[in-house]
This record gives structure tokens, sequence and C-alpha cells, in this order.
């Protein structure tokens, strides 16, 4: 399929005209529980984005981006929690009554600030990504065991909130829905749409800055690091420096990302720390396609609706079609759903089914600038 | 006489009690060419890596433009000016022949001005420039891993002159050439010399001859001796170790 420059470029604002229609009319189409589940999946696209940068492109499969998923989505249920709590005893969040606390811990005391927290949202998790990221990188540790250090650090994370009642109500998690925001509940249905809108518009926010840092040269020295980083070092490259910007990056992704599902999902929790939900991250980028980004946010969105909707028919059985798809993805389609279309796959395959003719001359002539020969 | 730009003082490397590198001494003057030679297990690589930071070494110093290499970490060691070819060629497969130059010619090569800018147009030009010594201009925006190896080859010796190092030390560069490419390419390291310092680590026999350039040989980590091509060719030791060997063999 060849299109000119200019059927593309129509082609393009043709696609993205139906987005916006899509995200305007969303609310006004979709029961508010479908709406609600498509606004959380969005979200969770901007943690896949960031998952793309560290892994499909720079190489660093990490298996702890919960750890910032959820540093996210605390500051965002602490600041609504310390907004609606001005009735409780001390004027401080309800839970901490259960406790026995009387005075609110240090570390609460900005997030009554709306500006502090829309910071800290993303400037939290990146500080902690990079600060972590910096430390591992400079020794060098890479591989199979940076991955297994990152869940080792996910696991000290859940442990570590899981057991502090008294300073962020442990494993019970902080509510969201329940609290007032422009002085409605969180949980209502305008509120929700609100979400919706926004999660929708951050997700395409993300994905420009995604593209914009690897659109050049910067780009270039992640494909660089992850393909073989010894030899950027003899090029005069710091890979340390590198791999802890991006990192730190994919952590603030994470942590808007976290905030984001935390408002739409009505509370916070070590659960967003477990195992398995940082693993399911990497999947959604497998399956959608490493270093595609659009692939990324395909992945997440597209895989955890069908979540809902097979789970919805056959309850026990998504994990066996996830699985399943895990399988397909790394044995047949290394690449990804959309990084197998990029890669002429489709005609390949059709091509051994017999279904497509051959291209005639090789190599390609518009690869070797080779005059197309006159019939 | 002229300060050297490399001097190697007695370097030793051991590796686990192996020594790779047994007392090496070398320098190297500005604008000099120099070949080195030596048989399988010689610690040639080794040598490349205790120059390029790769590999510290168990005693002895580094000395490059006056300076100790020894505390600096190998990108630092890159940017104060020594460039590397590696044996096997080690290009950045997926990305464009042009942006693996792109890459090399970069300066400053620190993430923010590599975010926020341009590449400059006077390094675009150097691109151009590159690619055309090394007849890769048809291949600008081909993936470097569907090159051909001798392309790649080239590829590499053009990143590494695109550095634009002081010195530049070139590791097995006509491994797996044509006869026509290599002679292409030791006329490249030749008008190279001069303004660079350069330093081949080779095999092929025609290959050194034909860079006419005073050879270091090795021999079990040390210095066997050096001279030129006459010279080495008539030493007995050499015949011995390595050039009888070889000889015998053809």
């Amino acid at each position: 399929m060849n299109f000119s420059n200019s059927t593309k470029k129509w082609i393009t604002l043709f696609v993205w005209v139906l987005i916006l229609v899509a995200i305007v009319a969303a609310p006004s189409v979709l029961p508010v529980f479908r709406l609600n589940l498509l606004g959380r999946y969005l979200s969770l696209a901007i943690v896949a984005l960031g998952v793309d940068l560290i892994w499909g492109f720079t190489g660093l499969l990490s298996l702890g981006q919960g750890v910032f998923f959820a540093l996210g989505g605390y500051c965002a249920a602490m600041y609504l929690q310390l907004n609606s709590s001005l009735e409780f005893p001390n004027g401080i969040p309800e839970f901490f009554g259960l406790y026995g606390v009387e005075k609110l811990p240090f570390f609460w005391e900005p997030f009554s600030s709306a500006i502090f927290t829309l910071i800290a949202i993303w400037l939290v998790p990146a500080l902690v990504a990079g600060v972590l990221g910096f430390l591992v990188f400079r020794n060098r540790i890479k591989g199979v065991y940076f991955s297994i250090l990152t869940q080792a650090a996910l696991l000290v994370f859940f442990n570590l909130f899981n057991g502090q009642q008294k300073l962020i109500n442990g494993t019970n998690g902080l509510k969201t829905d329940v609290t007032l925001l422009f002085g409605q509940m969180v949980g209502s249905d305008d509120i929700q749409k609100l979400f919706f809108w926004l999660s929708a518009v951050l997700v395409i926010f993300s994905w420009f800055i995604a593209k914009w840092i690897v659109r050049d040269r910067f780009g270039n020295v992640l494909i660089a690091i992850r393909d073989d980083e010894p030899r950027i070092r003899f090029t005069g490259f710091n890979p340390t420096i590198f791999k802890t910007i991006i990192f730190a990056i994919a952590g603030g992704f994470a942590g808007i990302s976290g905030a984001l599902y935390t408002v739409q999902s009505g509370i916070v929790s070590p659960q967003f720390m477990t195992v398995p939900f940082s693993i399911e991250m990497v999947i959604w980028v497998a399956v959608g396609g490493r270093g595609t980004l659009l692939g990324a946010i395909l992945g997440a969105v597209v895989i955890n609706y069908a979540k809902s909707l097979v789970s919805e028919a056959f309850p026990a059985s998504w994990m066996f079609i996830q699985g399943g798809l895990f399988i397909l993805v790394v044995t047949a389609l290394p690449e990804g759903v959309l990084g197998w279309i990029q890669s002429d796959g489709p005609r390949n395959f059709l091509l051994r089914a017999g279904l497509s003719r051959r291209i005639s001359t090789y190599p390609k002539n518009e690869i070797d600038n080779i005059e197309e020969p006159s019939q | 006489m002229i300060k050297p730009l490399l001097e190697l003082n007695q370097i030793t490397v051991s590796f686990d009690g192996f020594l790779a590198l047994k007392n090496l001494n070398l320098s190297l003057q500005p604008g000099e060419l120099r070949a080195v030679i030596g048989p399988n297990g010689a610690g040639k690589t080794t040598f490349l890596d205790v120059i390029t930071g790769k590999v510290k070494p168990t005693k002895g110093d580094v000395i490059f433009k006056g300076r100790s290499l020894l505390d600096q970490r190998e990108h630092r060691i890159a940017r104060m000016g020594i460039g590397r070819k590696f044996q096997s060629p080690r290009v950045f497969e997926n990305l464009s022949v042009y942006d693996n130059l792109a890459l090399a010619v970069s300066k400053p090569k620190k993430p923010l001005p590599l975010l926020l800018g341009k590449i400059k147009g006077f390094q675009s030009d150097k691109i151009d420039q590159l690619m055309n010594i090394v007849n890769l201009l048809t291949r600008k925006n081909v993936l470097a891993g569907s090159l051909s190896h001798g392309q790649k080859q080239w590829l590499e010796i053009a990143m590494l002159v695109g550095q634009d190092p002081d010195l530049l030390l070139v590791d097995e560069p006509v491994a797996g050439l044509t006869d026509e490419e290599t002679e292409l390419t030791a006329d490249l390291l030749k008008s190279l010399s001069g303004q660079n310092t350069v330093l081949v680590i080779d095999h092929d026999m025609e290959f050194i001859r034909r860079l006419d350039s005073p050879v270091t040989v090795l021999h079990q980590g040390a210095v066997l001796c050096e001279g030129n091509m006459q010279t080495i060719q008539n030493d007995s030791r050499v015949i011995e170790v390595y050039l009888g060997k070889s000889e015998g063999e053809g």
C-alpha cells in the first residue's frame, strides 16, 4: 500500500478528527460504567508509554513500574482526602481516627495545596525513579539483574506501604470516590466525565512528548544503548546519564497514569504494587509492539478492554487468554502486533498463504535509488 | 624530541593469574602511523582495552597528552580524543547510516543538547563528506544492519574519523574485506595519519606492507621487536614466533 504524501496527510487528518469526535462524543454514547472503564484504560496507556520508552527503546526491562504508578496515585489521593476532611475531628482524614492519630503526619502537609499536588504527581515518582535508576545504572547492573532488582524494589515498596497504617492507612489504601473536588463527589458522573476527558487528552499529550523524546539524536542514543552499550561508551556517550533520565521520565509517566487511574477507580492501595500488575504493563507493550509508541497505547487500552469484556462473559478464562496472547507474541510476533504490521508482516503472511503476489524487483527500488525500468 | 602523544609504561594485565600483558612499553609520536602485529593470544586486543579504559591494568600507567588515563571511564577517554574501531564491525544496526554517523560527530555528547538541539550545518556537511569517502552516500537512509560486511567495516571507520579523535585505534580493519577494499582501506588510513595518530592492529601481511609504517611485534604480552617491515621480516625471533610459522603454512 503506497499513498502519495498528500493522501497520507488527509488520512492523518481524518484519523485525528475521528479520534477527537470519539473523545468528545464518548460520554453521551457510552453507558457510565463503560465510560469509566475506558477512562481507566486510557490512563493505563500512559504508564505503558513509559514502559515502551525504557524497554522498547532503551532495553531496560523494568518489572517495578507499579512503584511509580502507586506513588502518583497516593499523591492524588492525599490531596483529595485533605480537601474533604474539614468536618472530621482535628480536620484530618477520617481513617487516622481508627489508629488514634491526632496530628497530620508531616509529609501530608504540602498536599493540601492543589498546585503542589499537581507537580508532585509526576515529580515525586520521577525523582524516586531517577535516584534508584542512577544508583543501579552507575554500577552497570543491566539485563536480567536489572529486572530482578526492580521487582525486588517493588516488593520492598509494597511491604512498606502495606505496613504503615498510621501514615497512609496501610493495606486499606486511601479512598477517593467519596472525597470532594470542586464541591462535588469525585465518584459522581460529572466529575468522572471530566476525568475521562482529562485522561484522553493526557494520553495524546504524553504520546507527543514520547515521540518528541525519541524523534532525533537523543532517541538514537537510547536505541544505541539498547543494541550495544559498550560501543556507545567508546563513541563518547555516558549511558548512565541517558538511562537515568529516561527511567525518570518513565517514572513521571507512571505517576500521572497512577493518579488518573486512582481517581477513576475510587481508591489507591498497595495492591497497585503487586507483582502481576507490573508484569501486565510489560505484556501490554509486548503485545502492542515494543518500540512503537502507538503500539503501547493500543496494547494497554485494547487488552484491558478485552479483559473486562471476556471476564464478564467467561469469568475464569482471562488468565489463560492473556497467557496465550503473551506466548503467541513471544513465539510468532516478537515485534508485537504493530511492529509486525509495520515490518510488512501481513504481506509476508498473505504471500506464504499464496494469497498475494511477490514483489517483482530486488533490491527494493525505493531503497536503493535505482530507476524503475520503463516497460 | 617531541613529547609522545601516548605512552604505555610497564603495563601488566593479569586475568586470574594469567598474564595477558607483561611489562609492555610503547610510545606513539603525534601524527604517527603504527602497525601492531602478533600471533593469536599475543595480547593485541587487551592492549587496546587498556588504552580505552575497558580493562584496568594490574600494574603500570597509560599517559595520553600528558595525563594518566587510569582513573578515567570509557566515555571520558573517548571524549579526550581516543577513538576505537572494533575487531568485528560494531555499528548500530537499527539506526541508519546517517544516524550512526550523526552520533559519532555530535558534540557535545550530553543529553540536553541532543534532546533540544538539531544537528549543526557543518556537522551534517561532515557526515556527507564521510559518506562520500567510504562510498556510502547512496546508502544514507539504509539501516546499518542491512549493509554488507565490508560496508559495515567502512561505516565504522567513518564513525571513528567522525569522532575527530587525535588517536585512532583500529583493530583488524580489513578482516573479511576483498583485496580491492583492503587496498582502499590501507590508503584511507595512510591519508589519515599525519593529522591524526593512527594505530592499526592486523594479521594481514599484505595490508601491513601496504601501510608502509613502523611495525611493533607483540608476543606473549610483551614487545618482541620494533622496526620497519624489512627489519621485522629479517628478525630471527619474529620469524620463529610468527612469520616463520605463517610463511611455512602458506
